[in-house]
């Protein structure tokens, strides 16, 4: 008789159910299996008395019919494989002991949302088949200095459990963690099988640790580094690669800012005959992609490189064939670089635009006028990232052609605060027109108005994610001198799928309240030098359910609007606020009444010493309590 | 001569014991000041702190009545508005805000590789001195490098700490208002914004703090 015990329901395990990405649906009445280590017959471990299951009300079914289990056990665990997506391998997890234990044996992803919700040896005890890591570490203000130096985030730990608990790992992903070489070091030498390194806005390791990984991986695919930080170590990792056919598929080194061997890279590209991915730092010429482009035309993702001659051989360089390189590159469909673009090379990319699906001028200052040719075939394109150099009048040559358009980054050239701008309601207004399948939008510009704001919210549906910049702080609606309450009131009112807003301008609290009222599947929140008082941040806490991150600086919210929160923080990811209106009792009072949230204060070297204020909060939920790696900026309340 | 015109200037001069001994310790047997300032920046002008030579908008001037180019100076930048005469060289926008940590939030590294030799030289050219005001939590940093002289920092501390500073004025400092804007020089002592040349200011500002009610004017004002 199959059993079916009820899940332990608590507040805390709700809570992590009703969140889509929880990263474990670990909660605190259950304890790990402690004996459950990788074992290719697990059914026999349900018919051990006292096996790690924790307290416990009648295990007398379980072990009176060891055979049903077996047979359910096997079932499941087949079954299980195919769950892939954690939000359902979560809720699995909750229905039973049984389930909990198989579950946990056939998850083979694991993915920690925040590094520090959990320690190594919890994850790696629960979960003992894993096959891939992701991990993430500082929260996203980092990226802007908000967070000094040293703070965390150390990928360390994980990799010693990992190297001990999953010698067959094949892949990590991290983002925002701090790695060294001897970490990656550990990690060339622990896993024999790996496959993809993935290092997204990382920091703390050189081209030394990149040689470790080329060396000792034989069987590496995917090698990507994403805006992170590389410091040069004088190796010519590169050359590290095995003299003898690679794996590789992927090769991503953009924004690793040191130079490299071209002619190791030219053989390495060579004896890669799987290579798909391809992104070359600043430092490869226009002349040497060529050169590897002819080598790979099989790419299906090509990083430029500096897309302009290299000094000293400059004429040579300009008279090869670059329009049949890019012709013969019939799988193209994604395109970046251009990080040094001679504008007059421009028309060699002529051939792949019509199959573009993701084009990335992000780097290159062009134009209005030398866009025009080149969009005006990307009929295909869903993906856009531009400088705001190509003006409104780019952005509407953008809106006549790529009808297709899933997402559009429009960066600023020049990031200050006082300046004209290029770019404006104009352009926004054009792309609400001309792409009305626009899922996500990242926007800076200098002035906005409500009514461009309003007819994107109705003009595009579909929009999952709305990021406006207004790079002037609290500059109003710049034609009616109104705050900008009502272009992101009707964001949140008309989006119904939208998940992450990032606002800006002058915001009143009627702006919170619009979204506390209307942003019921908000997940992601973003609010910088915005607000009135403390009724702002509680309508956002009192109204989203969904909230799982939000990140506030520089705004009038104080303890009362901290306190209003305390029924959510266990549902969400973490919370950040910096230099808002918080004093430490306030934190305090946080910190005792959720045990499980870690309260940390930190200190910055800048501000006045004034034991009331705390300058940065940032809390999040965790099963690991106060971490070990605390350095002396940050008290843990 | 220097010494007779010093004397003259501070006896019409707000009797500040520190400022005086300061004039006194530049105009005298001052050996050690002629190395570190230049004659230039040192010299007593009865003009108005910024005017001279050594800003372009303001012509120089001799007279006391140099009061009105500030007054026209601060209204025209409060205004936001069209260009101005005297401020062609100057961007139409109001003063430049100060720079803020983190703000717009663009990553370093987007920022770096999109102006790599702008990054470095602003990185290498920047006067960074720390601002404080009295009452607020938060230290804030600026560049002392991005404004031309004295009306265009005041506009930006106002800004930035969003406040009205007032006009300065030789007799009475900041009247008008309870703030007042001082500075740390390079000896340690706490000088009123605007006593002395732009320059002068620039090399020996260490920090700003602006100031509130009596403190600020037994500093700022007369007897």
């Amino acid at each position: 008789m199959i059993t079916n015990k009820k899940p332990r329901s608590s507040d805390t395990d709700s809570n992590y159910m009703r969140d889509d990405r929880t990263e474990m649906s670990e909660d605190d009445d259950r304890s790990p299996p402690s004996d459950s280590i990788a074992n290719g017959s697990c059914p026999t471990r349900t018919c051990t008395p006292g096996s790690g299951s924790g307290s416990g009300s009648s295990s007398i079914p379980e072990y009176s019919a060891p055979y049903p289990d077996r047979v359910l056990e096997n079932v499941l665990e087949n079954v299980l494989w195919f769950l892939t997506s954690r939000k359902d391998r979560n809720a699995a997890s909750l229905v039973c002991r049984s389930w909990y234990r198989v579950e946990a044996m056939t998850r083979s992803d694991l993915f920690i949302g925040n590094c520090y919700a959990v320690s190594p040896e919890r994850a790696t005890s629960r979960f003992t088949r894993v096959r891939s890591v992701t991990l993430k570490g500082k929260p996203r203000f980092a990226d802007f200095n908000l967070m000094p130096p040293n703070w965390g985030a150390h990928f360390a730990p994980w990799v010693s459990a990992t190297a001990k608990a999953y010698p067959w790992l094949e892949k990590i992903h991290l983002k925002r963690m701090s790695v060294t070489d001897d970490d990656l070091a550990l990690l060339a030498e622990s896993f024999s099988g790996f496959k993809e390194l993935v290092l997204v806005c990382c920091d703390g390791f050189g081209t030394s640790g990149l040689a470790a990984v080329a060396s000792k991986c034989r069987q590496l695919k995917v090698l990507d580094l994403i805006e992170s930080e590389v410091s040069d170590d004088e190796v010519d990792w590169i050359m590290c690669f095995p003299d003898t056919e690679t794996c590789l598929e992927s090769l991503i080194f953009d924004c690793v800012e040191c130079l490299v061997d071209f002619d190791v890279l030219e053989r390495l590209v060579v004896r890669s005959p799987s290579l798909k991915k391809l992104r070359l730092n600043r430092f490869v010429s226009i002349g040497q992609l060529y050169r590897l482009m002819v080598r790979a035309p099989q790419l299906t993702h090509l990083g430029t490189g500096s897309f302009s001659p290299s000094e000293d051989v400059a004429q040579g360089e300009l008279e090869l064939d670059y329009v049949s390189a890019f012709a013969a590159c019939k799988s193209l469909v994604c395109l970046s670089g251009f990080r040094e673009i001679v504008p007059d090379c421009l028309p060699a990319i002529y051939p792949v635009c019509a199959n573009l699906t993701s084009l990335n001028f992000s780097y290159a200052n062009i134009s209005a006028e030398q866009l025009k040719p080149i969009i005006s075939n990307c009929h295909k394109l869903q993906t856009f990232w531009v400088l705001d150099s190509i003006c409104d009048e780019g952005l509407q040559a953008v809106a006549t052609t790529c009808k297709e358009l899933r997402e559009l980054r429009v960066f600023p050239f020049d990031p200050r605060e006082d300046i004209e701008g290029p770019v404006s309601e104009v352009g926004l207004q054009a792309i609400s027109e001309g792409c009305r399948k626009l899922q996500s939008i990242l926007y800076f510009c200098q002035r906005m108005t409500n009514a461009a704001v309003i007819a994107m919210s109705k003009n595009c549906p579909d929009l999952v994610i709305f990021r406006l910049c207004i790079m002037g702080r609290q500059r109003p609606d710049h034609v009616t001198g109104e705050p900008m309450d009502e272009g992101f009131g009707a964001i949140v009112m008309n989006c119904k799928k939208l998940t992450r807003l990032a606002v800006s301008g002058l915001l009143t609290d009627t702006a919170f309240a619009y979204i506390g009222k209307y942003g019921k599947i908000v997940r992601t929140l973003s609010v910088a030098f915005a607000g009135d008082s403390d009724m702002g941040l509680k309508y956002v806490l009192e109204g989203c359910p969904r909230l799982q991150k939000l990140e506030i600086r520089d705004s009038p919210f104080g303890d009362t609007a901290l306190l209003s929160g305390l029924h959510h923080y266990y549902n969400m990811r973490f919370l950040w606020m910096s230099a808002c209106r918080l004093s430490h009792q306030g934190c305090q009072q946080i910190a005792q009444a959720l045990p499980h949230l870690v309260v940390e204060v930190i200190k910055h070297e800048d501000t006045v010493h004034m034991d009331d204020y705390a300058d940065t909060l940032y809390m999040y939920r965790s099963l690991a309590g106060r971490r070990h790696d605390v350095p002396q900026f940050v008290s843990i309340l | 001569m220097h010494g007779q015109v010093a004397s003259k200037v501070l006896q019409l001069l707000p009797t500040v014991p520190l400022f005086e001994q300061r004039l006194l310790e530049n105009m005298g047997g001052g050996a050690a000041y002629e190395n570190d300032l230049n004659f230039k920046a040192t010299e007593l002008r009865l003009g108005l702190p910024g005017t001279g030579c050594t800003n372009e908008e303001q012509a120089v001037s001799g007279a006391k009545n140099n009061k009105r180019p500030l007054l026209e100076t601060r209204e025209e930048c409060g205004s936001k508005e069209k260009s101005d005469p005297q401020h062609d060289d100057q961007e139409t926008d109001p003063a430049p805000k100060a720079r803020i940590v983190g703000w717009p939030p663009i990553r370093s590294y987007r920022k770096n590789s999109l102006q790599p030799k702008k990054a470095e030289a602003e990185a290498a050219a920047g006067m960074y001195v720390k601002v404080s005001m009295d009452g607020a939590p938060y230290l804030r940093k600026i560049d002392l490098k991005v404004y031309k002289g004295y009306p265009e920092l005041l506009k930006a501390l106002e800004n930035m700490f969003k406040l009205t500073i007032g006009e300065y004025s030789e007799r009475e400092g900041y009247k008008g208002s309870e703030y007042a804007p001082t500075y740390e020089d390079k000896d340690g002592d706490w000088m009123l914004v605007g006593d002395v040349p732009w320059d002068m200011f620039l090399t020996s500002c260490k920090k700003l703090r602006i100031m509130k009610g009596s403190e600020a004017r037994g500093l700022g004002c007369g007897v």
